[in-house]
């Protein structure tokens, strides 16, 4: 009985905990970007997707001339060495594309609609332009060792029929996140210029009275979120591969997440990401296995007992941000209401 | 009519008609056919943005649920299908769409507290239940039946044409139900919410083989028009080409294409005329009223919630509309061709590049960005060549080549940057 308990809890961990948690943790790094656009910059940025893919990209290009130069990073994935090469182009590319583009209707005070149309142009841009340089098809870039945890090692270490795998990415992913996280609180809360930020999307004329230089702040705010889009997106392609793609449509759990968490707060951003992962993850897993442990012998199911099938993941994000819309519509978090 | 939109409307036709002479007719007649089906989804979206300001991101949708449409009214019914386990899955998914209408009702009829809120989970669960235990074994028969040429319950058999107006009710239907939840709301949830909902719909089309065959394909749908096959075997249709100096095989394409041009100019011209008088009527003036001055015209007593969710449901019907035509044009149905970029992101280029809120603007946009998207591809790959003629053979010049594809992405974003930036209301601006 006792043993039949410890392998459905293992399973659970297994399937659903682990691979939700490390999802959850790159849909969080996404959704961070997503409402700083919207906190500072005050629009919602359709481009976001693409720009994870850009600089996913980088870091792979650079994965493989360090790779090709003989360097690895030994046990763990040679991209966290090429992470500052995909986060420094992807800042480029978006101070420049804030110059070129965004500026003149920052200066013209636009409407956040009429930004949401730039940004459809810049997404195409830069949907091209990775489509370009490293073409359509899936890329694997994962290389170190594959496991933290392997399921047979913890079979021979636990005695249990079950067994549970920590994949190195997996780890790296809630690491790496975790600290982003808490340098980012760190940044917005105890620095100057964190500060200023904060108070530049409370108020933005208040903020110009007091001295800040508008200018400065966004320029930040991009490389900040070029740093977390390039993040984010290099953890997920570890964890399951690069495809252009695949990029674009995680727009929807991000956005899913931003808004469930409310738009513009950054814990809510956090939450709201491992809500849609937890979701996704336990509404798509066929629970046949931990129920055929804890249920008694006759009545364990006889199909997959699985809710939804992995196809319809993206239903998930919908429906949890429609109940959100429905029943609470700033998020869980008071997000900004404009 | 300006003399602006008129020299624009030529340049279109000029560009068409030296595809014709320098490309081939074929191709210009395909342009002309894809430009004008471009043309209707733009006027459907250009009422919801250009006329109301609402952010639909989920064209793709309503234009893929107008392709449904045309599967479910022209192919002709499954009978063995139907006999396995069509009324069980009807049955089925009636279950479920009551299970849904109960939990709103309850909802609606009982206070606030634990026995509302258990009331709902159990309803939702039994009934979710019930649906699964009822839709699994009928799916599972009516896929068995054949499924290398049917596995599908097929649709009604009647004619294609019916599918147009069918098409624009699915999408009217798919659009209330978003209207209803996103509307009133902060406006970019509703671009969030129509983006979900556009992706849901592909993804049904690509799983339910019981219902579109998925990634399967539908081919081969009837056609309004007759078949060049036909033609080429009728000696009157080959006397009259001879006549004219065609073969008689470019000639039966080049007649089922002007022959689809024609029902599709006619669906154009109609939805224009309506549109306008829509717009130059009472109606038309409060619309614009709302989308100028949200606060203003709430306070005059207009209710702005209501006519947000009607002009968002008359322009999906247009875009389903739409994606009917072009189903039909293809003869097929193949979900997995549905993509966000071309068939949400391309029409909102199409919008805002011809002029938002001006009909024939969108209209104008519909043929131009058609026209490029088509003809950028070929031209890429001329300029590649040439820039790529120094170039040693290599690694290099293999791919920059075989990127040539992806110069259209690229080239339909500067458009669209370059148009907002130098004239932000388009080419044909509203006046």
């Amino acid at each position: 009985m006792l043993l039949d308990l410890l392998n459905a809890l293992v399973a659970l961990t297994n399937f659903v905990i682990v691979p939700a948690t490390a999802y959850g943790a790159q849909l969080a790094l996404g959704a961070l970007g997503v409402t700083l656009t919207v906190a500072v910059l005050r629009f919602t940025n359709v481009a976001h997707g693409d720009t994870m893919a850009f600089g996913t990209m980088v870091t792979i290009l650079a994965t493989w001339g360090l790779q090709a130069l003989g360097i690895t990073a030994g046990p763990l994935p040679t991209a966290l060495l090429a992470l500052p090469v995909g986060v420094a182009a992807t800042a480029g590319l978006l101070l420049a594309t804030d110059r070129l583009v965004y500026r003149f209707y920052r200066q013209q005070r636009a409407s956040s609609a009429v930004l949401l149309i730039v940004s459809i142009g810049v997404m195409f841009v830069m949907n091209g332009l990775v489509r370009f340089i490293i073409g359509v098809d899936d890329q694997r870039f994962d290389d170190g060792t594959r496991f933290l945890v392997s399921a047979r090692d913890f079979k021979a270490w636990s005695g249990l029929d079950e067994g549970l795998a920590i994949k190195t990415s997996q780890g790296i992913t809630v690491l790496t996140a975790a600290v982003v996280m808490i340098a980012l609180f760190w940044f917005l809360n105890r620095t100057r210029t964190g500060k200023s930020m904060r108070a530049f999307a409370d108020n933005r004329d208040l903020a110009l009275l007091s001295g800040i230089d508008p200018e400065r702040v966004v320029a930040i705010t991009w490389i900040l979120v070029a740093a977390l889009a390039t993040i984010a997106g290099t953890l997920y392609g570890l964890d399951k591969s690069f495809k252009p793609f695949t990029y674009f449509q995680l727009l929807l759990p991000i956005f899913a997440a931003a808004i469930v968490g409310g738009l513009g707060s950054p814990v809510g951003a956090i939450a709201g990401g491992f809500i849609i992962s937890f979701s996704e993850v336990a509404l798509t897993y066929a629970w046949k296995k931990v129920l055929g442990y804890l249920l008694p012998l006759g009545l364990a199911p006889d199909g997959l007992a699985q809710l939804l099938g992995t196809e319809y993941k993206h239903a998930v994000s919908f429906i949890i941000l429609v109940l959100v819309l429905l029943i609470k519509p700033t998020g869980l978090f008071k997000g900004t209401s404009t | 009519m300006t003399l602006r939109t008129v020299a624009l409307f030529l340049l279109v036709a000029v560009l068409i008609l030296l595809t014709g002479l320098l490309q081939s007719w074929n191709t210009a007649l395909y342009i002309l056919n894809m430009g004008l089906v471009s043309a209707v989804m733009a006027l459907g979206l250009n009422a919801q943005w250009g006329f109301a300001g609402l952010f639909n991101v989920g064209v793709m949708g309503f234009v893929a649920l107008g392709g449904l449409a045309t599967v479910l009214v022209s192919e002709p019914p499954v009978h063995e299908a139907w006999a396995a386990g069509g009324p069980r899955l009807i049955v089925a998914l009636l279950l479920g769409a009551g299970t849904i209408t109960l939990v709103v009702a309850v909802r609606n009829r009982m206070t606030k507290g634990w026995l509302r809120s258990a009331t709902t989970i159990i309803l939702a669960i039994g009934g979710f239940a019930l649906y699964r235990a009822l839709f699994d074994p009928a799916r599972d028969a009516v896929e068995a039946v054949n499924p290398a040429s049917t596995g599908f319950l097929g649709g009604l058999g009647l004619p294609v044409l019916l599918a147009w107006p069918a098409g624009g009710l699915l999408a009217a239907g798919a659009a209330w139900l978003i209207g209803k939840t996103a509307l009133g709301l902060r406006s970019d949830y509703l671009a969030v919410a129509t983006l979900g909902i556009s992706e849901i719909i592909v993804s049904i089309l690509k799983n339910e083989d019981w219902l579109s065959r998925g990634v399967k394909n539908v081919v081969g749908i009837p056609r309004p028009v007759p078949y060049e096959i036909d033609l080429q075997q009728d000696p009157g249709f080959v006397a009259r080409a001879g006549d004219l100096g065609i073969d008689p095989i470019t000639a039966s394409t080049l007649y089922v294409k002007l022959l689809y041009t024609g029902l599709f100019a006619t669906v154009l011209v109609v939805l224009i005329v309506l549109t306008q008088l829509a717009l130059n009527a009472p109606w038309g003036r409060m619309m614009r009223a709302i989308r100028d001055n949200e606060t203003a015209a709430a306070a005059m007593g207009k209710d702005v919630t209501r006519r947000h969710l009607q002009v968002f449901i008359l322009g999906s019907a247009v875009c389903g509309i739409a994606g009917a035509m072009m189903t039909t044009l293809d003869s097929q149905l193949t979900p997995g061709t549905y993509q966000p970029l071309r068939f949400t992101f391309l029409i909102w280029v199409m919008v805002i590049v011809g002029g938002s809120g001006n009909t024939l603007g969108g209209v104008l946009g519909g043929f131009l960005i058609f026209f490029l998207w088509v003809e950028v591809e070929p031209l890429g790959q001329m300029l590649l060549n040439a820039v790529t003629m120094p170039l040693p053979d290599g690694a290099v010049k293999t791919h920059l080549l075989e990127s040539a594809a992806h110069m259209r992405l690229l080239t339909m974003g500067v458009v669209l940057l370059v148009v907002l930036r130098f004239s932000p209301r388009g080419l044909l601006p509203e006046r």
